[in-house]
């Protein structure tokens, strides 16, 4: 029964992730650009946390802020957010910034200087808690956030004060602005670091759905803060854009996106 | 978006003025070292950085980390240039740069990029409020170049200036408006004579905005420095006209207007100031042509007001 249950929840999941995958392709290819690598490798971290982990009182705080795309595409596929709405992505003047303000609905910050979530989600954390409420909140942060101090600082309150209703998701995909984030500025190895700061650290393949599941699911229950570390590929579900997993920002020719598009929807059609 | 970008074309630009800058300065001494938080890319910096890898400093995306480097680096007798965005030298590292860098004070620049409305995220990347930020700081220089061909003068000026500079920059093409001179800290240009009824002061790409629409007669002061600010200078020029506008990339607080009004006033200019700048408010999500119409600083906005046609409320 459990197996048949995790089986069904695995498909729905990927097929969410594929749609989600879809919707960032077509928010990039009307302006010809966007953090599409962002938006592809977040798909299946976003498919699990909102087709399934997150409940109705819980609280996503995405803390990268030019990674909105991902989230943009996780509120159109819950129906909050609309064909037409996603399609001004990047056009002068929309509401669909490429990195928003914590004025548009779902935005619980201002993302776009990085390493700012941490220390938020935590005041959340303990908000919620001193208001007596059973929300979790999750909060996504980017492995180059990582080199913010504000993060740690953030880190070593959660655990000082023993946030148990706080997940860290590390969005580990090995890039940041500059290149490669080992070579710009070595943050490894994660996990010790996490649990040396007093939070319990799972490391996980950000592209595994099951696994993915689990590693939130055991985040949720430890007794104190957590981090899951998502390992992820900047591209991920696209093959055409392997050649973007080495970059910040993509900019190409509708080709390009066309093709993207054709490969995605041939994949929604094999899982739907 | 974090990508150079062409300007409009049939304008006179410039390739990478701030990289020309450091590569002049490298020839030239030998105490140069360029210190980054992770967008060498995103600043004219990676030329440098293949060059020079000994005197490339990459410390992560760490503001604070920052410039608290680059005052070590300075206290041991090399001259740093501290590259970030704008929003990013001055919000995140504001006590750093006054703590570590304004106090001795340490001889070293900071080149803060995307100022204004250069970049398209509202917010969170355009530097709307960093003079203000900065100018606030005790004996700071604070620079907004006119154009490519300053920008790179005066960060080769900045370095032979002591203590502490910030320079707004703009990365990739960028527009020219003068011919390449040396850079003066401190006097203001005189871009035309007029007939003596309007006269508009403006400062960094304020400048080129008013250049391109300026009508015949109305004269016009560009002020790249802001601090040491050339009060006695922009107050005469109040003076010999019948109105004067202020017009900068930036918010009206503790800019440009600001500066202006505070040195007409100290010296009983009496002269009717219109400052324009971006009005007590976040910019607009989009390219900078977009965002600077939504603010009434497009080009039409500021032909009106230039012509008489749009007076301050
Ligand atoms: C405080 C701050 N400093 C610098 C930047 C400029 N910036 C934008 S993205 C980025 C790289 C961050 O790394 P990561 O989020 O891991 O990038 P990605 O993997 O999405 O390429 C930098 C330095 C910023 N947005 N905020
Ligand atoms: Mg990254």
């Amino acid at each position: 029964m459990k197996d048949l249950q995790n089986d069904t929840a695995d498909r729905a999941q990927a097929y969410q992730a594929a749609r989600m995958r879809r919707a960032v392709i077509e928010m990039c290819r009307g302006p010809g650009q966007g953090y599409a690598g962002q938006g592809l490798e977040l798909a299946d971290v976003m498919a699990v946390l909102f087709h399934g982990h997150l409940r109705e009182q819980d609280r996503f705080v995405l803390s990268t802020g030019h990674a909105a795309i991902a989230l943009y595409a996780a509120l159109w596929s819950i129906g909050r957010m609309t064909d037409e709405q996603i399609r001004t992505y990047g056009y002068d003047g929309t509401h669909v910034e490429e990195s928003p303000l914590d004025d548009l609905d779902g935005f619980e910050v201002t993302g776009g200087s990085l390493g700012q979530g941490p220390s938020q989600a935590a005041g959340m954390a303990l908000g919620e808690r001193m208001r007596g409420s059973d929300a979790h909140v999750v909060c996504e942060v980017s492995d180059g956030e990582l080199q913010e101090g504000s993060v740690w600082e953030a880190v070593m309150f959660a655990a000082a004060r023993d946030l148990s209703n706080l997940t860290l998701l590390v969005n580990d995909n090995g890039e940041q602005a500059d290149g490669a984030t080992a070579e710009v500025l070595g943050i490894g190895p994660l996990a010790p670091k996490f649990e040396a700061f007093g939070l319990h650290a799972i490391s996980v393949d950000g592209h595994d759905i099951p696994a993915l599941r689990d590693a939130l699911d055991a985040a949720r229950a430890h007794d104190g803060p957590a981090a899951v570390i998502a390992r992820t590929v900047p591209g991920k579900g696209v093959t055409t854009f392997d050649r973007f997993a080495r970059v910040h920002y993509v900019r190409t020719d509708a080709d390009t996106w066309q093709n993207a598009a054709d490969e995605l929807d041939a994949a929604l059609a094999a899982l739907g | 978006m974090l990508d150079p970008e062409d300007k409009d074309a049939g304008r006179r630009v410039v390739e990478a003025p701030f990289a020309a800058a450091l590569s002049r300065l490298m020839d030239a001494r030998d105490d140069l070292c360029v210190v980054t938080a992770d967008l060498s890319k995103w600043t004219d910096v990676l030329p440098f950085a293949k060059a020079h890898p000994d005197r490339f400093v990459q410390v992560g995306m760490a503001e604070q980390n920052l410039m608290g480097v680059t005052a070590g680096l300075a206290k041991t007798g090399l001259l740093p240039i501290a590259v970030t965005f704008g929003v990013f030298a001055t919000r995140r590292a504001y006590d750093q740069i006054a703590m570590s860098l304004a106090t001795r004070p340490c001889k070293a620049i900071i080149a803060g990029f995307l100022p204004g409305l250069d970049s398209r995220f509202r917010g969170t990347h355009q530097a709307i409020d960093d003079l203000a930020i900065i100018r606030s700081l005790p004996g700071v220089t604070v620079i907004d170049p006119g154009d490519a061909t300053e920008l790179e003068e005066a960060v080769v000026a900045a370095a032979d200036r002591d203590g502490l500079t910030y320079v707004r920059c703009s990365r990739g093409r960028a527009e020219a408006l003068f011919e390449p001179a040396p850079f003066r800290i401190g006097p203001p240009r005189q871009l035309a004579d007029g007939d003596g009824g309007m006269g508009v002061v403006t400062t960094g790409a304020a400048t080129r905005w008013v250049a391109e629409i300026r009508p015949p007669g109305v004269a016009h002061l560009h002020v790249p420095t802001l601090k040491p600010f050339p009060a006695g200078e922009v107050a005469a020029f109040a003076l010999d006209h019948a109105r004067v506008v202020s017009v900068e990339n930036h918010l009206l607080h503790g800019g440009l207007g600001a500066s202006v009004a505070q040195a007409m006033a100290a010296r009983g200019v009496a002269t009717p100031l219109d400052a324009r700048g971006i009005d007590d408010r976040w910019g607009e999500y989009g390219r900078p042509e977009y965002s600077r119409d939504r603010l009434g600083l497009g080009p039409d906005a500021l032909r009106a007001v230039l012509s008489g046609e749009r007076v301050a409320a």
